[in-house]
């Protein structure tokens, strides 16, 4: 579905990714851990178009991706819903739901998107409360559903999540992480970021860790849970503490 | 003063305050989806009166207009796909120079091809002496004329933003660009069509008004500093604010020439902008946008 192999980029004359290489498979969630800074939310913009790659290439659904633009990246079928929501705030939540949709117009399947638009709202009930309130006025939770509900529209192939549980109440990110994995179970792949490292390797098929710009570890989600590296560093347990009991 | 005359001046300021509106709406368009204060904005007021003169040689008055304004809308696209398009992130005092640099060119261009006289398209009806009764107050047709372009380029412009799929993805756009490009949405082209939409309107307001204000190879310049002082006293990015500002600044001035010599009529609007740069900087209807600018 999707693979990186040995991509560099950065913002001018900082270099944040040093040859990252990962794929992601059709049917997998694959999550990405790593400490703040380590270049997640560029790894994902990468992908998208957003920032340009430097070096190594970009290889999505069996097509060079390396070069092209956001908007050819998106009509491939690879859609990003971005760290911080970026909704569009001024306009009503049906109108930010259709916006999502436009590869679909593109593409010529204007019969489809009331289907997918009623699927959206199904999946958050509450947008569908929502319609004609405007974006900017929703709280935290909701915008991050609005946000995956406008990637969805597009019918990706692959949607890529950027810390979609970031600022929200425990059991909204809950509701987030189950909603992931039924987007996942409808067929959809998926390739999540998240601090939360716990709760996304309980869902992931398969992990990788960066740091400062590389992939130190691979695995599968079971490995990963299991490393004693990953459990100190990103799943925050005291490991002195357990082994002081345990003795 | 007595009331005759006074509606008599505030007919004039309306006339002039139809195409500082119009010029302070293409700013707007313009910065909403870029973020690019376009100052060649009034070079596309003057390229479309002065096509228009010309084009009336040979074909009649309407086919003249929509070709004056078609060849506007055709340099819109040319200036953005020659000197913005290409631009990965630029400053806004890189971009503030190269339009300003834009629009010198346009009017050495237009020195050259027309010469320095002065022209007009003639009355749409009737002629210079003709009038109206309105109240006691003699008007222009030219000046219904005006007004009515005025409210048919916002009501266009209102069903366009607000009703149409294109102008869904503009407004899309304006209010986060990266968003629209992660929806599909070709960004690149919406910035070339927001030039030749305020090129396109600015031509148009440029033939309607030109019978009463004429017009010349170098009117752009104060043209633009008059619409940037409307699209920073209307609020920054507000098209609405922009009307109310344009037709208060085109009023101010037309009651100033009864206080001071007709000289200082420029020197009204200048006054303003820097009353609200100091004063109020997000502009009488606006919010941060325009503080924004000033700081960056
Ligand atoms: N637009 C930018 N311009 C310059 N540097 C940037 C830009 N965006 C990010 N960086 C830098 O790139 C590095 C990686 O940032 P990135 O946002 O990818 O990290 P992250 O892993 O997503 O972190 P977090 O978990 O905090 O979201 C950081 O050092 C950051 O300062
Ligand atoms: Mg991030």
């Amino acid at each position: 579905m999707l693979r990186l192999r040995n991509v560099d980029a950065g913002y001018g004359a900082l270099t944040v990714l040093r040859r990252v290489s990962l794929h992601v498979n059709p049917g997998e969630i694959v999550t990405i851990v790593g400490a703040n800074g380590a270049g997640k939310t560029t790894l994902l913009r990468t992908v998208a178009g957003l920032v340009r790659a430097r070096g190594g290439e970009l290889v999505f659904a069996g097509a060079a991706v390396t070069r092209l633009r956001t908007e050819r990246i998106v009509a491939l079928g690879c859609s990003l819903v971005p760290e911080g929501r970026q909704v569009f705030a001024p306009m009503e939540v049906r109108e930010n739901l259709l916006l999502g949709a436009h590869v679909q117009y593109a593409r010529g399947r204007k019969d489809e998107v009331a289907r997918d638009l009623e699927r959206v709202y199904g999946l958050f009930p509450v947008l569908a409360q929502r319609a004609r309130q405007l974006a900017g006025t929703l709280s935290g939770g909701e915008q991050q559903m609005l946000a995956i509900g406008r990637a969805l529209m597009a019918r990706p192939k692959l949607v890529m999540l950027d810390e979609p549980s970031m600022g929200l109440a425990p059991l909204v990110v809950k509701d987030i992480f189950g909603i992931v994995k039924r987007i996942s179970e409808e067929g959809t792949t998926v390739l999540l970021v998240e601090q939360n490292a716990r709760s996304a390797l309980q869902i992931a098929t398969r992990g990788y860790v960066l740091e400062t710009g590389r992939i130190v570890l691979q695995g599968t989600a079971e490995e990963l849970l299991s490393n004693r590296d990953v459990q100190r560093a990103y799943l925050g347990s005291d490991l002195d503490a357990e082994n002081r009991v345990a003795t | 003063m007595q009331l005759e005359l006074v509606l008599q001046y505030l007919v004039a300021g309306l006339t002039y305050g139809t195409i500082y509106a119009v010029v302070g709406v293409g700013f707007n368009i313009i910065y909403n989806t870029t973020g690019i204060i376009n100052f060649a904005q009034g070079e596309f007021v003057m390229l479309g009166g002065m096509t228009a003169v010309t084009l009336h040689r040979f074909v009649p008055l309407p086919l003249a207009i929509a070709g004056a304004v078609a060849v506007t809308m055709a340099a819109g696209a040319l200036v953005e796909a020659t000197c913005i398009r290409w631009l990965e992130k630029p400053s806004v005092l890189r971009m503030i120079i190269i339009t300003i640099g834009v629009s010198i060119l346009i009017r050495e261009l237009a020195l050259v091809s027309w010469g320095e006289s002065v022209r007009a398209l003639p009355y749409f009806t009737g002629n210079e002496v003709s009038s109206l009764t309105l109240g006691g107050v003699h008007v222009s047709p030219q000046v219904l004329w005006s007004l009515a372009t005025c409210v048919l380029i916002v009501v266009f412009l209102w069903f366009f933003f607000q009703h149409t799929s294109l102008g869904r993805q503009m407004r899309a756009c304006a209010a986060n660009r990266d968003a629209a490009a992660l929806c599909g949405i070709a960004t690149k082209n919406l910035v070339t069509l927001s030039f030749v939409l305020s090129a396109g309107i600015g031509a148009l307001a440029g033939c309607v008004v030109s019978p009463i204000t004429y017009t010349a190879y170098n009117i752009g310049t104060g043209l633009a500093i008059k619409g940037f002082t409307v699209a920073i006293l209307g609020g920054l990015g507000s098209s609405m604010g922009a009307v109310g500002a344009g037709f208060l600044v085109g009023v101010l001035e037309a009651f100033s020439v009864s206080l001071m010599p007709a000289a200082y009529k420029d020197a009204i609007s200048v006054a303003v902008l820097l009353a609200i740069l100091f004063l109020r900087p997000s502009g009488l209807f606006g919010s941060g946008a325009a503080a924004r600018l000033k700081t960056a």
